[in-house]
């Protein structure tokens, strides 16, 4: 049973230097045709039947870009094929500025509960530098506009380990996000992909982030100061308060299976996980011709299954349950990773409760080494 | 058959030679293509170069002969053509004397636009001693940047040929072709050479293939040889039976004789390439020549250094593509070695730079060895206080300084032509190489020949790559080996977290010894990546630190980024940096790339 969907509207106004997700510039003709694309794509999965979901989530590219009335076109389509009424979770991701009280006020109608606010960091100097749309100013605009539309749950994203950016101006952007006193904050350290402009000029060696040292001062910083707060960390990037957790999120650490539509969008389906074509007018194209306008599927198999359980479920705070992975698998942890796991609590990485393995607050740091261990080579298995 | 139909007089030996890209590959499918030795089916673009390596590198590393079959529409007869194919590197100059012994004429190949570059000029030098026949030819006269005028110009002054001599062409268009052929005819003499006088056979390559032995690639100047015979190489002594005899058409095809002016192979259960030298006479047992034909020479390895296995369980494997790939190259050479980092390896040496970086790159490849090189080092004599002489071709063997006495190094005579430009630059470089000025030489308006006796050992590490960048890609460049001299030469050790790492040990002078310590130190802190805990990097002659830098310990690796549901990106992640520290070797307690092994060749790079 699917209860999870992602919806990827690939369209904004301006094209952060950063980001490497499938985005556009906003064009009021390719973004009609995009939805009627977006419409096939998702009645072509799901069947005309309405489905009960347990998470929606929207994001981009900038989902408010689309226009009122593209909005509405939207929000009755995800309407039709789910039902809005009974998602515990149903999020819109919502840039500072860039949606009036008319936009939200129908979000609010058809029934969106949670709002994902890209806010990054409280700095106008360093948005330009990003190339972010908004300043500081919007993100208070914008918050009075929840306030009045009543969204509560509203999370913010912070980014860390930018070029420029100093620890004392990341504490200064945790304390100005945490006297908002919202119940959700992720905050993600900054990835130099490919294809984006700062991988331009990184190559040419003109952009530097902050050296390894200070960015691993930023992440305990960040950790430390929302601990503090009562906003307790329940993965590698995110942060609530109790009852607040992500649920959407959490369907990818639990390794649980979610629908991916748009262009672009990942789903992981019952022994696979999707990828979409990326370019817009192919997308269409596929999804007229085969209905699903998939670029590739990757057979997840039992071996990729319990590698991911355990490098997704890791990330959690609670980390991976020893009784949910032998019930699913038929195989206990310690018979499959008996070695890697006396290795890891060596270095203090790991720790074991009684039903949990979960990584130590040192191994957090150090995730990538972790996970990398339960990879398991093919001779093992047979 | 066709051989036996024609007669000595109708016989032409050739080879063409040019500078990497000034086309020659083109030109010889051209002339192959005219001569219908290929079917349209078989044409393959650049047939005489088989290896997929030399294919990629755009050179030739092996000979080849080929026997074509052409009617003159001038003359009104048959040619028999024997096109030689020879290497165009620097490294198999000896190959490339051979195999022009083995012709009466060359076809000098000059790009249109470029002119003539050093190597051509090296070859051509070459063609000359051996009184061979030369017909110039200017290629990619096409091309919008030609300037055919001032290279003709170029070959007047330089070969005293007269304008009438030069023939324009395209060898991609398949401009020019019929004229090349005509003036083979014409001005190329056909051998001499009696065929009832006792055989000499002239060895200019040698293959090894698994089922037949050696395939000698051979050029009959005296005599005659057929199937059965007994025969015997005249420098090694060895003696064998004849198998096999045959030309290329381009496909090997036996025959039963092949005769003076016959250019083709000759196999004889000869099980190792060594015993079928380059540039060795084959004669007859039953009626020997007396003297063997000119110019033979025993190959030795100029540049050494150590291959290593990443994974210890392949070391028999690498010795095993070492056993194969000396069966075929008889110029290679290796030794077991055992380096206290890198574990059991060998020591090999090889002519040049190109032909160590071909072995690895064929081992890698062919047999699917991943390998560690130590950085090559050159033979350098030591006298020691008693007196005694000794070679040291790694630097991690170089005695105690103290029982030491002199080092001596070998220098080279390096030839760099330039445009006028530039001249400043590669003095510059040739300065910095530790070289000392010869000789400056216009050869025109514009390019200038520089001559300068500089140290083998600072050509191997990045001269070339060094000179190609500062003159933009204009300078060519040549060497000659000048001897043995005395030089001020120091042994650097590297420490790695406190344990001396012999096989990044390497030989310096004493002057440059601070600056490469400090070079080689930083550059090693960027290429090995961050450990658990701080490692210091130093470098050290004998017991004194010259320079210091710190690997710091890791602090943060983890993914913190949103990537929406896409968990794939997430485990390729993951699998690379497995992947990663599978190709690191472990040394001591610290994991180090195969890069950092050839540091101190790129340290100079970044100044």
């Amino acid at each position: 049973m699917i209860t999870s969907a992602y919806i990827h509207i690939p369209f904004c106004h301006k094209i952060c230097h950063y980001c490497d997700f499938t985005k556009f510039f906003y064009n009021p003709e390719l973004a009609d045709q995009y939805l009627d694309a977006l419409e096939n794509e998702i009645v072509t999965a799901v069947g005309t039947d309405k489905r009960q979901m347990k998470t929606i989530f929207v994001g981009g590219g900038t989902p408010t870009a689309l226009s009122y009335e593209q909005l509405e076109r939207l929000l009755k389509m995800i309407a039709k094929s789910f039902d809005v009424e009974a998602p515990l979770e149903y999020t819109f991701e919502a840039n500072p500025g860039e949606f009036d009280e008319k936009k939200l006020a129908l979000l609010k109608e058809y029934g969106v509960n949670r709002i994902s606010f890209g806010v990054q960091v409280f700095d106008d100097e360093l948005l330009e530098k990003l190339g972010r749309n908004h300043r500081v100013k919007d993100v208070y605009d914008s918050l009075r506009l929840f306030e009045k539309q009543q969204f509560e749950n509203v999370s913010v994203d912070l980014m860390y380990g930018l070029p420029g950016q100093t620890y004392d101006q990341f504490k200064k952007t945790i304390d100005e996000a945490l006297a908002l006193d919202l119940p959700h904050y992720s905050s993600y350290s900054l990835q130099i992909e490919p294809k984006t402009i700062f991988y331009l000029r990184h190559k040419k060696g003109k952009l530097h982030k902050p050296v390894e040292e200070e960015e691993a001062r930023m992440y305990e910083l960040l950790m430390n100061e929302m601990n503090q707060k009562g906003v307790y960390q329940y993965e590698i990037s995110n942060f609530a308060k109790q009852g607040f957790e992500s649920k959407h999120n959490l369907t990818y650490w639990n390794n649980d299976y979610y629908y991916g539509f748009g262009a672009g969008a990942h789903g992981y389906l019952p022994g696979e996980r999707t990828v979409n074509i990326k370019p817009l007018n192919q997308y269409t194209k596929k999804g007229k011709e085969t209905g699903l306008p998939r670029l590739h599927v990757e057979p997840v198999h039992y071996k990729e299954e319990m590698e991911e359980q355990m490098f997704l479920g890791l990330r959690k705070t609670s980390g991976v349950s020893m009784s949910e992975f032998e019930n699913r698998f038929g195989r206990s942890i310690h018979s499959l990773y008996s070695s890697e796991l006396d290795y890891l609590k060596r270095k203090n990485w790991i720790t074991e409760t009684e039903d949990n393995v979960a990584l130590t607050t040192q191994g957090r740091l150090f995730g990538n080494e972790v996970f990398a261990q339960f990879l398991i080579e093919d001779e093992k298995l047979q | 058959m066709s051989s036996d139909k024609i007669k000595q007089e109708n016989v032409r030996n050739f080879s063409i030679i040019a500078h990497i890209d000034h086309g020659k590959s083109t030109l010889a499918d051209r002339i192959l293509e005219k001569t219908k030795a290929l079917t349209q089916r078989e044409m393959k673009e650049q047939f005489l170069d088989a290896m997929d390596l030399e294919r990629e590198r755009g050179i030739t590393i092996k000979l080849n002969a080929v026997q074509l079959r052409y009617s003159s529409p001038n003359k009104g007869e048959d040619y028999l053509f024997h096109l030689i194919d020879t290497p165009g590197h620097v490294d198999f100059t000896y190959e490339v004397s051979r195999s022009l012994a083995a012709c009466e004429g060359v076809i000098l190949v000059v790009d249109a636009a470029q002119g003539i570059e050093a190597q051509t000029l090296a070859n051509l030098y070459l063609a000359l001693d051996n009184d061979l026949e030369i017909i110039p030819v200017i290629n990619k006269v096409d091309l919008p940047a030609a300037d055919p005028d001032r290279v003709t110009k170029e070959l007047e002054d330089l070969i005293g040929v007269t304008k009438d001599e030069v023939i324009l062409a395209s060898a991609k268009a398949g401009k020019g072709i019929e004229e090349i052929l005509e003036a083979i005819v014409e001005r190329i003499p056909s051998p001499i050479g009696e065929p009832e006088d006792p055989l000499k056979a002239l060895i200019f390559d040698s293959l090894y293939d698994p089922y037949r032995g050696v395939i000698a690639s051979i050029a009959v100047k005296e005599g005659s040889v057929k199937v059965g015979q007994k025969i015997r190489m005249m420098q090694t002594g060895k003696e064998f039976e004849v198998n096999e005899i045959g030309v290329f058409n381009p496909k090997p095809t036996p025959k039963n004789e092949l005769t003076v002016g016959d250019v083709g192979y000759l196999t004889a259960s000869i099980k190792n390439v060594g015993d079928s030298r380059v540039g060795d006479t084959i004669t007859r047992v039953d009626n020997p020549a007396p003297v063997p034909l000119p110019g033979y020479k025993r190959l030795n390895p100029m540049v050494f250094c150590g291959l290593f296995p990443v994974d210890a369980n392949n070391y028999n494997d690498l010795r095993e593509a070492l056993e194969r790939l000396e069966l075929n190259d008889s110029s290679l050479q290796y030794e077991a070695e055992t380096s206290q980092a890198l574990g059991f390896g060998f020591r090999c040496g090889f002519l040049g730079l190109l032909h160590m970086e071909i072995i690895q790159e064929r081992i890698e490849r062919e047999f699917n060895i991943q390998l560690i090189t130590t950085a090559p080092s050159v033979i350098y004599e030591v006298v020691l206080a008693d007196g005694e002489t000794v070679t040291v071709d790694n630097p991690s063997l170089m005695p105690d300084p103290q029982s030491i006495s002199e080092v001596r190094e070998p220098f080279v005579n390096a030839t760099v032509m330039v445009p006028n430009d530039y001249v400043g630059s590669v003095m510059e470089i040739c300065q910095k190489k530790r070289g000392s000025f010869v000789d400056m030489q216009y050869l025109d308006d514009n390019r200038v020949n520089i001559t300068y006796d500089i140290p083998l050992s600072e050509i191997v590490y990045d001269f070339f790559d060094q000179l190609k960048s500062q003159t933009k890609g204009y300078a060519s460049f040549d060497y000659d080996l000048a001897g043995y001299r005395a030089s001020n030469l120091v042994k650097m050790d590297i420490w790695l977290n406190g344990d001396t790492i012999d096989a990044l040990s390497f030989i310096v002078h004493r002057d440059f010894a601070f600056d490469r310590g400090k070079a080689i130190t930083s550059k090693l802190v960027e290429l090995i990546p961050r450990q658990q805990f701080e490692v210091p990097v130093q470098a050290a002659i004998g017991n004194k630190i010259v320079a210091r830098s710190t690997i710091k310990a890791m602090r943060k690796n983890v993914l913190a980024k949103c990537y929406g549901g896409d968990i794939s990106r997430k485990r390729k992640l993951l699998e690379k940096q497995k992947e990663g520290k599978k190709r690191m070797k472990m040394v001591g307690s610290v994991e180090v790339p195969q890069e950092a092994f050839m540091a101190v060749l790129e340290m100079d790079s970044d100044d």
